[in-house]
């Protein structure tokens, strides 16, 4: 087996005396679709905000190992930004757009970290600074394109239905070029359709050999996308393996429906 | 008729210097949600960077215009300077603490800087060289419009033109305004939320010196105590014109500004800051977020 890109081991979240996230493990493997699932209020978001620096979590480890390279970075206790700095790009159960921005201002946004020109290049405009931005544009709108979005570049983001705020977020994500793409409920408050074409953009940008670790609800999307799942509840881990392995789980089962009881 | 035009041009000139200080408030505000009262007195060491600048280059018998542009630019420089300085000092280590306290650590900042100039140099007035000449273009209207005047309008009209180009286009605008919106969320999409903090205060900084150096060589004379005045109008500019705002903050800058030139000259000139403040009152009943600024909406 390869090295995994991202390991997180014994992560243990404290918030006063409620233990959020309780050693836990997990491993995504490059271009791989990992899932994480459990019941609401398992922990999922709280590990996805441990794992991108919002919070720091109180035990255990995340280690980012590019591919190729064969020293992995930590990053617990690194800022959000240099979390995304270092490769990791997330999007939000409640969509987190710049809504006061256009849709395609919103992508380059994404592109900021991965540029450089600062307030002298912005007033003197030099020629390097104007190919960087020429860059961005470029690939700001390929993105757009890839996630249906291009005819509405210049719309203020706010006005964009829901289903295409959710696609908006994955393209500002990509923007940054992840390393590993983490999603938090993509499908949450979708209608089918919608879900559907999700489940399609999903599959595609994993065919470029897009990482992704997802969180989601709807079961028959994460059985459809997913190589490996990950279960947790009350913040531990119940169970892990391939989708139809957690099927048949019968902690896996438990946790969502409740217990059997005898008669 | 004349009469009207001429007050029409002080106004304009009052209230594009007002406009070069306010955009230093409302960026900030728009930013970190503070209001930076120490930013007047960046205004008045802009001043005197320039008074001290061009008086030694004037001394080596320096061309009028090259004077101008190095003062320009060294009192943008070393203004700039200290509004980084004043961030990182006074106002990051309170980033997480309730809103009270880092205005309360401005005030004392721009106390702070009164005194250390008032020290350092001293507490009378100084003459300011003339650095804009009467131009002879402008003879015929002289008795109506200066020549400072215009300069003073054409140079505000470029650095706001610049200002808006940087905002609205380039990759550090875009990302101030990202930070502004969601701070969060800017810092999870690569942006470092600190350096976008400072590059504010950098820019907000340098328009405030040119503003300095404008109006000291239009009025021909400074002292310690300019920025709290003109910080003090230049704040009622931002809110008039809704704080946060930039294009708030340059329309409430003009309004403030021919309010004051048209209650000095048609009433009296003792009334000038009645009228100037009765407006702001004014506009704060009707419209509590000010002309342009949107009504905030708690987030949840």
């Amino acid at each position: 087996m390869t090295t995994p890109i991202l390991k997180v081991t014994g992560l243990t979240m404290d918030f006063g005396g409620i233990r959020a996230l309780n050693q836990l493990d997990l491993d995504v493997c490059a271009g791989e679709i990992v899932a994480l699932i459990g019941p609401n209020g398992a922990g999922k978001t709280t590990f996805f905000n441990c794992v991108t620096g919002i919070y720091t979590p109180t035990k255990g480890d995340v280690i980012l190992t590019p591919p190729g390279s064969s020293k992995g970075i930590s990053l617990k206790g690194m800022k959000p930004n240099i979390v995304t700095q270092k490769g990791l790009a997330r999007t939000f159960q409640n969509i987190r757009l710049f809504s006061k921005m256009t849709v395609l201002e919103n992508v380059m946004i994404g592109r900021h970290c991965r540029t450089k020109a600062f307030i002298l290049g912005a007033i003197l405009r030099t020629k390097a600074t104007r190919r960087e931005e020429r860059e961005i544009l470029e690939m700001s709108y390929g993105l757009l394109e890839k996630v249906g979005l291009a005819d509405f570049a210049n719309e203020f983001a706010e006005n964009l239905s829901y289903g295409a705020q959710r696609r908006l977020e994955i393209a500002r994500a990509l923007a940054t070029e992840p390393l590993l793409l983490l999603l938090d409920e993509p499908a949450a408050g979708m209608n089918p359709q919608e879900t559907l074409e999700l489940d399609d953009l999903i599959k595609k940008i994993a065919s470029e050999g897009q990482s992704i670790l997802l969180i989601e609800h709807d079961m028959k999307l994460v059985m459809s996308l997913s190589d490996r799942i990950f279960v947790m509840d009350y913040g531990k881990k119940i169970a892990q393996g391939v989708p139809a392995e957690i099927r048949a789980n019968p902690q896996v089962i438990k946790a969502y429906l409740g217990e059997e009881v005898d008669a | 008729m004349d009469y009207f035009i001429e007050l029409l041009f002080s106004g304009l000139t009052r209230g594009s210097i007002y406009a070069l200080i306010a955009l230093g408030y409302t960026m900030v505000y728009g930013i970190i949600g503070l209001i930076n009262f120490a930013h007047g007195e960046i205004y008045m060491i802009g001043a005197f960077t320039s008074f001290i600048v061009a008086t030694v280059l004037s001394i080596y018998g320096f061309p009028l215009l090259a004077i101008v542009v190095i003062a320009g630019v060294a009192a943008a420089i070393w203004s700039s300077a200290y509004g980084y300085t004043i961030e990182k000092i006074a106002y990051k280590p309170l980033r997480h603490a309730p809103r009270l306290s880092p205005l309360i650590s401005a005030i004392g900042m721009s106390i702070f800087l009164q005194n250390y100039v008032l020290l350092a140099q001293t507490s009378d007035f100084l003459p300011f060289p003339e650095l804009i000449p009467d131009f002879d273009f402008m003879e015929p209207v002289a008795h109506i419009v200066g020549s400072s005047d215009l300069v003073i309008l054409i140079t505000t009209t470029i650095v706001m033109l610049i200002l808006t180009f940087v905002i609205k286009f380039t990759r550090i605008g875009k990302a101030m305004r990202a930070t502004a919106q969601d701070r969060t969320m800017a810092m999870l999409v690569g942006i470092n939320v600190n350096n976008i903090i400072s590059a504010t205060f950098i820019i907000g900084s340098a328009l405030a010196a040119i503003g300095g150096l404008l109006i000291a060589s239009h009025i021909g004379q400074i002292n310690f105590y300019i920025g709290f005045i003109a910080g003090i109008k230049a704040f009622t500019a931002a809110v008039l014109g809704g704080i946060g705002s930039i294009p708030g903050a340059v329309l409430g800058s003009l309004i403030l500004g021919l309010t004051e030139s048209f209650a000095t000259g048609y009433v009296s000139s003792d009334y000038e800051d009645v009228f100037a403040f009765s407006l702001l009152v004014l506009i704060l009943i009707f419209k509590p977020s000010g002309l342009l600024g949107k009504a905030e909406t708690q987030k949840v």
